[in-house]
Parts: C-alpha cells; structure tokens; sequence
C-alpha cells in the first residue's frame, strides 16, 4: 500500500480531455508516491473552491486514480454537483489540492486466474490503472507470460457516457438504452463470464446498485469479488468516520482506510448512500 | 503542562492511529499538533449512526457520526497503549524546546462521554489509574436519561456532574462546553465553580438538513428518489454543524466564556489560519483547537501552529 505524503499538495493541471460525458483531468504529479491500483486521493480546485450552487463546495471529493503514466495522474469526472462540475472546469496550468494516494487497492489475482474487470459509469476510473498494472506485470516465476489474462465489461447509462469505454482496452459494453452494446445491464455480461469461467477474480467498481448486483452473484457462487466502494467522505483518512458502509456480521467499516477496495464477502449489502460524491 | 505551541486537535476530527497508516512516520516527526484528544469513550461500545453521517453545508458540515467506540475496556486494552506509543513518539512540527533540548512531548487526553453523573465517575476513574493519559475532557453534549437535556446545557446539572467527577480525579480536567444551551457563560461558570481545570469550546452547533427533493443528485449532500423528499437526510436524524460556518458564533461564545471564567479557556470553532487562530487567543483563548479544517488538510494544526508562532 501506497502512503500519502502528510499534506495535502498544490499540483498544476496539465490537459483536460472530454470522454463523451466524462471530464479526464490530468495532473503534474511526477513529485508523488506511485498509486496502487483502486486508491484514491481527495481533490478540491485551489481558486474557486466555494460560492457555487447553496454556497458549496466545501470539502475535497474522493476519486480513484484513474491512470498513472508519465508522472501524470489522471481522474475521471463527471459534473453531478458543485464540487465536480467546479473540477470539470479546470482548465490546463490551474492547481489542484490532492492529498493521496489513500485507502488500499486492490490485490492481484493467483497465479492464473483469470481478471473480471466490472466497471459502471464513472466507476470505470479504477480499473484503467489495474488493467495497465495487470499488463504491464512480468509473469511470476513459474507462470506462463500473460498469466493474468484480463477481460473488461462495463456499463452505462447512456450512449454519452458509453464514450468512457476509450479509457480501457478490449471493453465489451453494455448500455441501459440499448445504445451501444449489450442492451441491459453489465451484471448480465458478467453472470455469462462466472459461468464460463468460475475461477476467474472479479473486480468491479460503479454505482452501488451494480455493485450489489455483483455481490449478489459471486458471494453465493465462491467467486472471489474486490468491489471499489465509493462514499460521501470528508477526510479520506480515517478522521471523520463518516463514509462507513455495513459490514457483515455488525458494525461498520470505513470506506477509506478500512477500503476503498473490500472483499465483497465481508459486505452485508452494497449501501445505496455509497453513491457518487457531489 | 508545558505544550510545545498552542494547536491541539478537536475531540473526534483526528484519528492519529489511522493518520499514521496512511501517512507513516512522517506524522510522528512532524505532529501536527501540541497536544492530542482521543475521541469521545463511553462505557460500552458504540457502532455509531446508521449512514448518512455527512452532508455538506454552505461554508461547512452537519455530521451524525453517533460517537462510534470500542467502549472503555476496548479503549484501555486496544486504543490506549497504542495512542500512548504514537503520543510518546511524536514531535510536534513547531515550538517550544523543553528542558531537555528537545520540542515538548504531546501529552494525551482522553475525552469521556456518559449519560449520568455515575457512568462520568467510572470513565473518569478508570483514566485516573492510567498514566499514559495527561488529562482527561468531559464531553457534556449527552441527553440526561431522566430529563432528555444535554447535561451541559443545564449549570445546575452540569455543575452537580463536574463536581461528583472532580472528586474522582487529580488529573487535569477540562469541561467540553455545548454551545446548545441558553447562557454558555453561566455554564462555564458552572463548570469553574465545581472544580473544572479549564472549559473547551465550542461542541457543533445542532443542526438538520432534509433530503433533497431534486431527483438523480446521488452522494454527498444529495440523494435521489420523491419517496425520501422532506426526510431528514442524516440516518441519526439531526446532527451538529463545524467548519467556517460557525466561526463567528465561536468567536462571540469564547469571548463570552473567556470575559467569565478564571481558568484557561480552549477556543475552537471553523479556525483555518493562524489569523482564525489569533482572534481566538485575542479574545481570551489559552488554547486553540483545530477540528474540520484538519479533514481538508491533515497537516494543518502545524501551518496554523507555525503561523502562531511566527514562524
């Protein structure tokens, strides 16, 4: 696991690319830890950061590092409230608050196994960076090379956001309107897959109702599931205790120390406020 | 005690055993604050409130976390030793050099809540045997069980409390004043009057935000659906607001408090610079505590701490 430094850092936008409804910001973070794949850092615009819509925002916005390369860091965004649409307008040689890389990723498949990558609108953010780590793996000793043999099923909303599929490799999409791809839900895509395939690992991040739809379907099957939760956060460390989800068998955990990558087994339910921060 | 510079952290707005996983040891060699507070113990374990715990205010947050913890002997036996290990470890980042040539070390507070003067005096006896805790802070923002008020918003009943639990302790202790009451004078006074070391102020300010009833708004501060329309949002129902907004209520309370009292003062509420800071101390703070703006940046307390001090 990746540490933070302790403080958050004034980095400069270097580009801005539009993904159909999805904003990439690209940041100048060639002074940062290398995240792992599934952390995350809080974000908040260094000028204009407040007196938008009901006087917000306030506090930084949690987002997965979407890819890493050339000592840029690039996250995903979509505008669904005053924090992000302020992040969306960034434009290049603005700075950007980040203080990351936080919570814990994800963990590599065994030897072998296949890779489900399940990813839901702006939740395809985690799984860029972990299918550029599982390519870029050398094969372990004693594995064949490409061991980690890697399929991509995303899904959207709509044809807008189906232009979020450029940011991975292979995607087979589906979309609610039929649109693009499969017309119906990514948790069908995958349903196909475990059944094909019931050694593979999933690892899935996006809205909490596709989550709990995964959950639902690799708990009861022994298919091991890594689901990239997502809260309403404050801090990103530990300190407010507010981005807790249920944990199986009582209690709570923290989304982002505890997450924000947790097995889908320790989760009595995907928690519907697990949603996309404004 | 002798504190390496005025910045401490708020009871429950940081968890320094989880800083130091997502941070590592650089929080110990550049401890962001003089002095550190544990969050809130109660006598059993807490789960906390159901989520929503946050939602986002104009210049600030209402938060519901419900004061989750393992409970006093999960505190003793787990948190305790190792609170104790990183206190004793840590540097603050600014300050005062002590006698031994070295910056002062970061004594640590436990902060108590309990429903009845009796639940108080057991907390507070079982921090009395433990040398690792410097001082101990009473948190009074907890409805009596008969009454249904905040003990701290009655002088009468916070006076009767403090008293029963001063007699339990030689350790420092310092009242958390509710800024939810009429006269938060008066209690301070109160809590003078029965022996109190010093009064911390103020608590979050009770607060209410209703479900949003513009639809397809997920997350922090919005949630979709007509059915929720005009429910309370938080899943602890209400809960209590911090950050820049309540900075100029802070401000009157603690000159209030300050104009009132003999014994030193802690100043807290929306500080986020060493100016925010200064007028706290200007209008009679000994103290100053940083809560909310250490979400935004862990290390804050030490740029505040630092500005202080002139650096």
């Amino acid at each position: 696991m990746s540490s933070a430094p302790f403080a958050r850092r004034q980095l400069t936008v270097t580009a801005v690319e539009q993904f159909g409804a999805y904003t990439v910001v690209r940041v100048d973070d060639s002074d940062g830890p290398q995240p792992d794949p599934g952390q995350f850092a809080m974000l908040a615009a260094v000028e204009r950061w407040g007196g938008g819509e009901d006087e917000r925002p306030y506090l930084p916005r949690a987002f997965s590092y979407a890819r890493r390369a050339d000592g840029q860091s690039h996250f995903l965004l979509e505008d669904v409230g005053p924090g992000t649409r302020r992040l969306c307008e960034l434009r290049p040689g603005e700075a950007l608050w980040t203080l990351g890389p936080l919570g814990r990723g994800f963990t590599a498949p065994g030897e072998g196994r296949r890779a489900l990558l399940v990813g839901g609108g702006v939740g395809i953010a985690p799984l860029a960076i972990l299918q550029d780590t599982l390519a870029g793996q050398p094969a372990t000793a004693g594995a064949a090379a490409g061991a980690h043999e890697v399929t991509v099923l995303l899904g959207f909303r709509d044809g807008a956001r189906a232009h979020g599929a450029a940011l991975l490799r292979d995607a087979r999409v589906a979309s609610d309107d039929g649109s693009v791809g499969h017309h119906g839900l990514v948790t069908e895509l995958l349903a196909a897959e475990i059944e094909r395939d019931p050694h593979a690992v999933v690892y899935a991040c996006g809205p909490a109702g596709m989550l709990e739809g995964v959950r639902a379907l690799c708990v009861p099957a022994g298919v091991p599931a890594q689901l990239a939760l997502e809260a309403g956060m404050a801090c990103g460390f530990g300190a407010c205790f507010g981005c807790v989800v249920p944990r199986r068998g009582g209690g709570y955990l923290r989304v982002c120390v505890d997450g924000p990558v947790i097995d889908a087994a320790e989760l009595e339910y995907v928690d519907e406020h697990a949603g996309a921060p404004a | 005690m002798t504190l390496a510079h005025p910045v401490i952290n708020g009871s429950g707005t940081f968890d320094a055993l989880a800083a130091r996983r997502a941070f590592g040891e650089r929080l110990i060699e550049d401890f962001p604050f003089s002095a550190y507070v544990s969050k809130t113990i109660t006598l059993r374990p807490r789960a906390g409130n159901p989520p929503p715990r946050l939602w986002e205010a104009p210049a600030g947050l209402i938060n519901s976390i419900g004061l989750p913890n393992k409970g006093l002997d999960g505190y003793l036996d787990e948190d305790l030793p190792q609170l104790a290990a990183l206190t004793a470890a840590a540097r603050p980042a600014v300050g005062a050099i002590d006698g031994a040539g070295e910056r002062a070390p970061v004594p640590l507070i436990t902060n108590v809540m309990g429903a009845t003067a009796e639940e108080l005096c057991r907390l507070v006896e079982a921090c009395e045997q433990r040398a690792e805790i410097a001082a101990v802070e009473l948190n009074v923002s907890c409805p009596n069980v008969q009454t249904g008020l905040d003990i701290g918003a009655d002088p009468r009943m916070l006076e009767e409390v403090v008293r029963a639990v001063r007699a339990r302790t030689a350790k420092p202790l310092i009242v958390k004043l509710t800024p939810n009451t009429a006269d938060v004078a008066v209690c301070a006074q109160a809590a003078e009057h029965a022996g109190a070391d010093s009064v911390s102020l103020i608590n979050t300010l009770r607060a209410t935000a209703l479900t949003p009833r513009a639809p397809a708004r997920a997350g922090l501060g919005a949630r979709s659906g007509e059915a929720d329309a005009r429910r309370p949002w938080l899943g602890g129902g209400s809960g209590g607001l911090s950050g820049p907004a309540i900075r100029t209520v802070a401000l009157a309370q603690v000159a209030a408090v300050s104009a009132s009292v003999a014994i030193p003062v802690i100043g807290m509420g929306g500080v986020q610079s060493a100016e925010h800071a200064r007028q706290l101390i200007d209008v009679g703070a000994t103290l100053v505590a940083v809560g909310t703006e250490s979400f935004r940046d862990p290390a804050v307390g030490a740029r505040i701490a630092r500005g202080l001090c002139g650096l």
